[in-house]
């Protein structure tokens, strides 16, 4: 048990370094006040002890420069932390634009790990060193928690909802991924490895093995849920062109069925993309009628991603042709019996 | 060995105006059982949560070593997985809700606002009775929710798990816990009324011991905070039971709404658990330091200033959740906020004791631990009120280690010096300084010692609630598994000495620590069921030692 | 502290019958009760608030929805109930005066006068309740996604009509049953699943929060009873009418927490356009 034993965590990330000075800064002002507090409990105890029963001390009311000094300092160290604290803060939580994306599903209890050119992992994550990720996270039940603490970042996972965090790992190895908001029976198991490569290796590894790329899958999701079917991408559709939306400021006429101010304007990110396919009542694309039926229920978390992905990848003109073997939305539907009737 | 060197000649003589020995008192005036289930008295009262949530203490304590006993390696082989997420959660309901909370308001304050003010009772004596039977309601659904099978949620209930996923008796628990909130509630509302309307003549709001103003401040965060957690909770129960969706996304709901409503109660909760004890340190310091408080109207005030603060701060506990970057900056600039007027009393304590007569009761010994462990406690909520560093240290066992500084550290020592103290007060006996200070080391080392490494277990990763961990945290937890089996010693001690005083202690005098305030110098030990043989009026500021000789130094 | 012994009243010496032994004076007596009564209902306000915050969020978050829901409750019987309401609220009034002036008889009369007007309004709750239980909008087991789309079309075809006459043109359709359905019902896959879960998530909280005000006038019938019984034995005179004073302390809040339940589920605005 003391082989493994060590004091300090691994600091395999950019903002490790940052994080662990921050610690310093404070462990070094709390040990000293710990200290001061201590070393003046003790001296005093021992200073002023009762040497005689009938002796009374003189009062001490107040001392206003001790006190506004008592105040006023605590206040500055606080600010210090305070802002400094923002500053590591924003480092952690905002990704740099050129980040690569990897998405990752919770479920009670285990990670499912996409990466974008179509590997799948679980509770596996494989990325390359010296490149900035961005792990987009939603939960398929209750709420987890993604912590790597090698990289000092944790988010939280809540179903229904995408969050994200993103690190530049600095350090090849292999590093402890945990669930550490609690999920229930199996929380304590529902951990991984994050395994950092150096570029090679990582390009090696994503050629070994690969499944069909993400957006590939979601391709095929596209035709099979009959996304195709109304988002044609030409003069028949029935509903917006999806080509080339991704990040893209898209204008909006109603917002759950209420008509809105005419110019408004959503940002396409994966947010919107996912409100739209479950909630397609949410926010519907101006000029168009809101006819989309929802898919909740009829795709899993999963698919979801994949097809976010391929819709991302959709460039100008790529809309595939709608085929025979599309199923008709009847058959779908018989074959995903939704529960949520109630 | 016990009394020498306690007693003062200068209080003795208050001591023999009050007049002391074999008068009818508050305990023997009457023996029949009814006269203790049925009394409005406000100190019987006190003694029936005392009992009762000394029996909590021991349930939480006995689950908290089968936590620590499952920890010791880092596979699970002494617990199931379920078993030990129910001992948790059961350890942390019990704990908060059946000891803490009602811990020095409901016993001590009970037991102690009417005497310290110069009231005959609490302003509404049959509604304490009945906060007293609401409390044992709770407590009674609360056991038969562990018997049934228990809870697995965690104490925080955090939905959708709680609402949705959980096979467990959530619903059964929600209502002892719903019950308890109202006995908590309207102790606090009577405490309120009681220190606004019943102070004896002369006694203003500046001339109020510490103590007071401390179950004040907590008494009003129980009265606007409980009645949120109560709501939520039903809720929850409506949401388990007709499944419909307030709180799980699948349903159209908001598990983050959960979040923010209970630790709108739960985090001011925590200042249910530490203020009463803020107040304790306050009288046992000038006691024993036979010196008035060193800036009594900051003291008081910050009392106030944690209270109202820590109605403002609730979303620190949800920074990983993802909400607004903004937000989380603001509640983080607030959460600050708190550790300024803690800051302020620390070193107030500090210039009490400077140039003070210092003597070394078990009061006093648990005072400093106090001391010590509510200021490491403070220290550590710095890093966590830190955005920069909170992430990371965010649901680990830093977390644990923190905020059982300040619970137990502070709330306990704080209540372990309050039970001491004013023992002598409560059964007219002294217990034995030997023990009491023997008790008060080692309950300090082997806190130390059961908690400290959690500090570093947090800092390199290991989240909090896991009965299995990766091998290479398994040299700190076993560190604070052998720490617990000292703490719990140190705990268990006085449910020997304590009780075996009661009946075999030395016969106390009215005022045996030289307490200034009016529970001391005009009541007997113990008092009779009336409190004070005529009303007592106050003529001057607390803590006036010094008025009591001639050698008064002038300001 | 001071060690002055002074004797200010000796203990045990009641000089009043309504004196408790504990208080000192009648007006420190009164004083603390209307305290008291004043601290729970302080309590009271944040018991509410929970579902107030809980209403406010999710009828920002899902607008629509909510203004459709809030159309199918009866405006016409919840104006009812205020009014029955405020009455109440009158006549509890009247019985404080006449307890401070000492007229036992009114008081008792008075109090009995607000439990029937209470009584008025949780009949009328009572039929609206009903009416609800009857169209499967109770938020539980029994709501149906399907039952809530058939009253959307109901409504819609209702619309079309006035629209027809409005504009005095004879010929009108209803939209065909069929397409509302398939277009809404939940069963056939198709969308609403989310706008009948908001829809029920309203209707939720208008159960949670007008069961929980009705419960609190059970507990005001309960105790007023009490307090008119005592009234009619002539236990309050000018000099100690407290509990009189309290009830209708409380009796006011229940009301106005009903002058906010009112326009926040009733008149959501929707009507206004319709």
């Amino acid at each position: 048990m003391f082989e493994e034993f060590k004091w300090l965590p691994d600091q395999a990330s950019t903002v490790a370094p940052e994080v662990d000075m921050l610690m310093l800064f404070i462990v070094v002002v709390t040990v000293f006040i710990t200290a001061l507090v201590t070393v003046l409990t003790l001296g005093f105890a021992v200073a002023f002890r009762r040497k005689s029963e009938s002796y009374i001390p003189a009062p001490w009311f107040g001392c206003i420069p001790l006190e506004i000094g008592w105040t006023l300092i605590p206040v500055g160290i606080c600010l210090v932390m305070f802002s400094w604290g923002v500053k590591v803060y924003s480092n952690i939580v905002i990704p740099p634009a050129d980040a690569m994306e990897i998405y990752a599903v919770g479920r009670q209890w285990m990670w499912k790990i996409q990466h974008p050119e179509g590997q799948r992992e679980i509770n596996a994550l494989h990325v390359p060193i010296g490149r900035p990720v961005k792990v987009t996270l939603t939960s398929e039940d209750v709420i987890h928690c993604f912590s790597i603490p090698a990289f000092r970042v944790k988010q939280d996972v809540v179903p229904g909802r995408y969050s994200s965090l993103w690190f530049q790992a600095t350090k090849a190895g292999t590093y402890q991924l945990f669930c550490s908001e609690y999920c229930g029976t199996e929380h304590s198991r529902m951990i991984g490895k994050v395994i950092v490569m150096e570029e090679a290796d990582y390009q090696k590894w994503l050629s070994e093995g690969a499944e069909s790329g993400q957006a590939l899958q979601g391709r095929k999701l596209y035709t099979k849920l009959q996304c195709v079917t109304c988002h044609t991408g030409n003069a028949e559709a029935k509903a917006p062109n999806l080509e080339g939306i991704y990040r893209k400021h898209i204008p909006i006429s109603h917002i759950d069925g209420v008509k809105i101010k005419d110019g408004t304007k959503v940002f396409a990110d994966d947010s919107y993309i996912r409100e739209s396919i479950l909630y397609p009542n949410a926010k519907v694309a101006a000029g168009w009628e809101s006819i989309m039926p929802t898919y909740q229920g009829l795709v899993t978390e999963e698919e979801l991603l994949q097809v976010i992905a391929y819709i991302k990848a959709l460039n100008q003109g790529q809309t595939p042709p709608r085929t025979e073997e599309t199923p008709t939305p009847a058959t779908i539907q018989n074959k995903n019996p939704n529960k949520e009737v109630n | 060995m016990a009394t020498v060197g306690l007693e003062s000649k200068t209080f003795e003589k208050f001591a023999d105006v009050v007049g002391h020995d074999d008068d009818l008192n508050y305990l023997n005036h009457d023996h029949s059982v009814l006269s203790w289930l049925f009394t409005l008295d406000h100190k019987r009262i006190g003694l029936l949560y005392l009992v009762t949530i000394t029996l909590m203490f021991l349930l939480g304590g006995a689950l908290a070593g089968a936590i620590r006993l499952e920890l010791l390696t880092p596979k699970g082989d002494f617990l199931t997985a379920d078993t030990y997420n129910k001992a948790f959660t059961a350890h942390g309901i019990i704990m908060l809700f059946f000891f803490l909370i009602p811990s020095i308001p409901a016993v001590l304050g009970n037991f102690l606002v009417p005497l310290m003010i110069g009231a005959k009772d609490v302003a509404f004596p049959r509604l304490n009775l009945f906060s007293y039977y609401l409390y044992f309601a709770g407590s009674v659904i609360a056991l038969t929710a562990l018997l049934l099978g228990g809870v697995d949620t965690g104490w925080t209930f955090y939905t959708p798990f709680s609402s949705t996923y959980s096979n467990s008796y959530v619903i059964v628990m929600a209502v002892g816990l719903f019950v308890v909130g109202f006995s908590s509630i309207l102790t606090g509302l009577n405490f309120i009324i009681t220190v606004h309307r019943m102070r004896c003549p002369g006694l203003t709001w500046f001339r109020l011991p510490l103590f007071i103003w401390g179950i004040y401040a907590t008494s009003v965060v129980q009265l606007l905070g409980t009645p949120v957690i109560a709501v939520t909770l039903g809720l929850l129960g409506v949401e388990r039971t007709l499944g419909v969706g307030i709180f799980d996304p699948r349903l159209g709901g908001d598990p983050i709404l959960f979040q923010h409503l209970f630790w709108f109660y739960s985090h001011p909760a925590v200042y249910i658990m530490i203020l009463p004890s803020l107040g304790v340190t306050s009288e046992v310091i000038a006691t024993f330091s036979r010196k008035n408080v060193f800036g009594y109207h900051i003291i008081a005030f910050s009392s106030i200033a944690i209270a109202v603060f820590g109605f403002i701060v609730w979303a620190h506990h949800m920074f990983t959740t993802g909400i607004s970057p903004y937000a989380a900056m603001v509640f983080s600039l607030l959460t600050f906020s708190v550790a300024i007027p803690s800051g302020i009393k620390v070193f107030s304590w500090l210039a009490t004791m400077y140039g003070g007569s210092i003597s070394f009761g078990t009061p006093m010994i648990y005072a400093f631990g106090f001391l010590g462990l509510f200021t490491i406690g403070g220290m550590t909520g710095l890093f966590l009120s830190t955005l920069g560093t909170d992430i990371h240290l965010h649901d680990t066992y830093f977390i644990v280690a923190h905020f059982h500084y300040i619970m137990v550290g502070g709330a306990i020592m704080g209540y372990m010096a309050a039970i001491h103290y004013w023992w002598p007060k409560m059964t007219g006996r002294l217990y034995s300084e030997f023990w009491g200070k023997l008790s008060a080391g080692i309950t300090f080392i082997g806190f130390n010692f059961t908690f400290f490494p959690q500090f570093i277990l947090g800092y390199l990763g290991m989240p909090r609630r896991y009965y299995e961990y990766p091998d290479e945290f398994q040299v700190l937890n076993v560190f604070s598994t052998a720490g617990a089996t000292i703490l719990a010693v140190g705990y268990l001690m006085p449910l020997v000495y304590m009780p075996y005083s009661f009946f075999f202690g030395e016969k106390a005098n009215s005022n045996p620590y030289g307490g200034s305030t009016l529970e001391w110098t005009n009541t007997t030990s113990p008092p009779s069921p009336h409190n004070f043989e005529k009303t007592p009026v106050v003529t001057e500021e607390p803590y006036h030692y010094h008025a009591k000789e001639a050698a008064v130094v002038s300001h | 502290m001071s060690a002055i012994k002074e004797t200010v009243q000796d203990h045990g010496q009641h000089h009043h019958k309504d004196l408790a032994h504990h208080f000192d004076t009648l007006e420190q007596q009164h004083d603390a009760n209307t305290l008291g009564m004043w601290a729970f209902l302080l309590t009271e306000v944040l018991f509410f608030g929970g579902l107030f915050a809980a209403y406010t969020i999710y009828r920002y978050k899902y607008s629509a929805m909510f203004e459709e829901a809030s159309n199918h409750l009866d405006i016409k019987l919840g104006a009812t109930n205020t009014v029955i309401l405020i009455l109440s609220s009158l006549t509890m009034a009247l019985a404080v005066r006449c307890s401070q002036t000492g007229n036992s008889l009114w008081t008792g009369r008075w109090l009995l006068i607000t439990i029937a007007f209470g009584l008025m309004f949780l009949g009328v709750k009572y039929f609206e309740w009903k009416h609800d239980y009857h169209i499967h909008l109770m938020p539980g087991k029994d709501w149906s996604g399907k039952d809530w789309w058939h009253w959307q079309y109901a409504k819609k075809a209702k619309d079309m009509e006035k629209e027809a006459h409005s504009k005095g043109s004879a010929e009108h359709s209803f939209p065909d049953r069929k397409d509302v359905l398939a277009d809404n019902d939940p069963s056939l896959g198709v969308r609403g699943i989310q706008e009948s879960q908001q829809a029920r998530l309203f209707f939720l909280l208008y159960f949670c929060m007008t069961s929980l005000h009705a419960l609190h006038m059970l507990v005001g019938f309960v105790l007023i009873g009490i307090i008119a019984y005592f009234a009619y034995q002539g236990a309050y005179s000018p000099d100690y009418y407290s509990p009189v004073e309290n009830i209708g302390l409380y009796w006011h809040f229940v009301d106005i927490v009903w002058i906010f339940l009112f326009p926040l589920l009733y008149l959501l605005g929707a009507h206004m356009g319709h």
